[in-house]
């Protein structure tokens, strides 16, 4: 019996999401350590890379990281599968949903502030929309609705100027898809 | 930094809040008339706010009791450990709700409010 190998080929963007995925997770576990007046809210330094990887990489990669993050950042927790992974999950789709739709916004005159303003309204909504449906049906979750939300208004507004601020540098710094190299390669 | 539309977004987002803010917490809600209890989301009581009373739903810790007056309703004891329901006191309007976990009952007022101010035919 001859012995098999299944080899799977590993792309230069393969390792690229892996590496971003990693630092969102890092970021994600960073975050929950951190404590919280009301569950739920929490900076989402994690969606800082994630929106990083959408404006310099495209919607594709920045669904992988983002799902790689949920998924990871699950087992890591040991929340995998537990209501919270699900409200990640939620938060998760729907933001890309939305910034599936809205990185058409003109560039000219929406920067990344906008987008992730409108990534962590979308998070929270899904989040709650999902609390709604299945975890708390009723009404409990309407009276802390403007809570979440100006949560999200004001951490999606920081994590949008940090984007803005590390863009530009992520652009010089960050490694050709084809090529690996230590020195800076600027690249358009 | 920040573009036009950039603005825009931040003045669309603190409308919504805003927004959010006066639906949730201080637009007129109606008086409540029913009590609805529930225990492990099913409805075990839809009791009037018109007498005084006293009702016990057992749940997986233990009994919660439950009193009613003339209009307004509050958990009176219940045994889970935080006692959030408890110290929510009396509720009396409509939409409000006290939720005893992980005690898994849950009282919620309902008003007579309907969507509609008249159906006409």
């Amino acid at each position: 019996m001859t012995p098999s190998f299944i080899e799977l080929p590993v792309t230069a963007e393969d390792r690229r999401i892996a590496r971003l995925a990693a630092l969102a997770i890092g970021l994600s576990l960073a975050e929950a350590a951190l404590p919280s007046p009301v569950p739920g809210i929490k900076p989402g330094l994690a969606n800082i890379v994630v929106l990083l990887v959408l404006l310099r990489y495209g919607w594709r990669a920045a669904a992988w990281v983002s799902g790689l993050r949920v998924l990871a950042g699950g087992i890591l927790l040991g929340t995998l599968f537990a209501p919270g992974f699900w409200l990640s999950a939620a938060g998760a789709c729907t933001s890309l949903a939305v910034l599936a739709a809205a990185r058409h916004l003109p560039a000219r005159h929406f920067g990344p502030l906008s987008l992730s303003v409108l990534a962590a309204f979308a998070h929270i909504a899904g989040q709650l929309a999902l609390a709604a449906v299945w975890l708390l049906p009723g009404i409990a979750v309407l009276k802390l609705l403007p809570v979440f939300a100006a949560a999200a208004l004001v951490f999606g507004a920081v994590n949008g100027v940090i984007v803005a601020r590390l863009l530009p540098r992520m652009a010089l710094a960050a490694p050709t898809p084809d090529r690996r190299q230590s020195g800076p390669c600027p690249t358009p | 930094m920040l573009k036009a539309g950039d603005f825009g977004v931040l003045a669309a987002g603190t409308a919504t809040v805003a927004a959010l803010a006066w639906w949730a917490w201080f637009a007129p809600s109606g008086a409540a008339d029913t009590a609805l209890i529930r225990a492990a989301g099913k409805i075990v009581h839809s009791v009037p706010l018109t007498r005084p009373q006293t009702l016990v739903v057992a749940g997986p810790l233990g009994p919660t009791r439950i009193e009613i007056e003339p209009g307004r309703a509050r958990v009176q004891a219940d045994p889970s450990p935080r006692q959030l329901c408890v110290r929510q006191g009396w509720l009396a309007h409509a939409g409000d709700a006290a939720l005893c976990l992980p005690n898994q009952v849950s009282l919620e007022l309902r008003g007579r409010q309907s969507p509609y101010d008249t159906l006409v035919y």
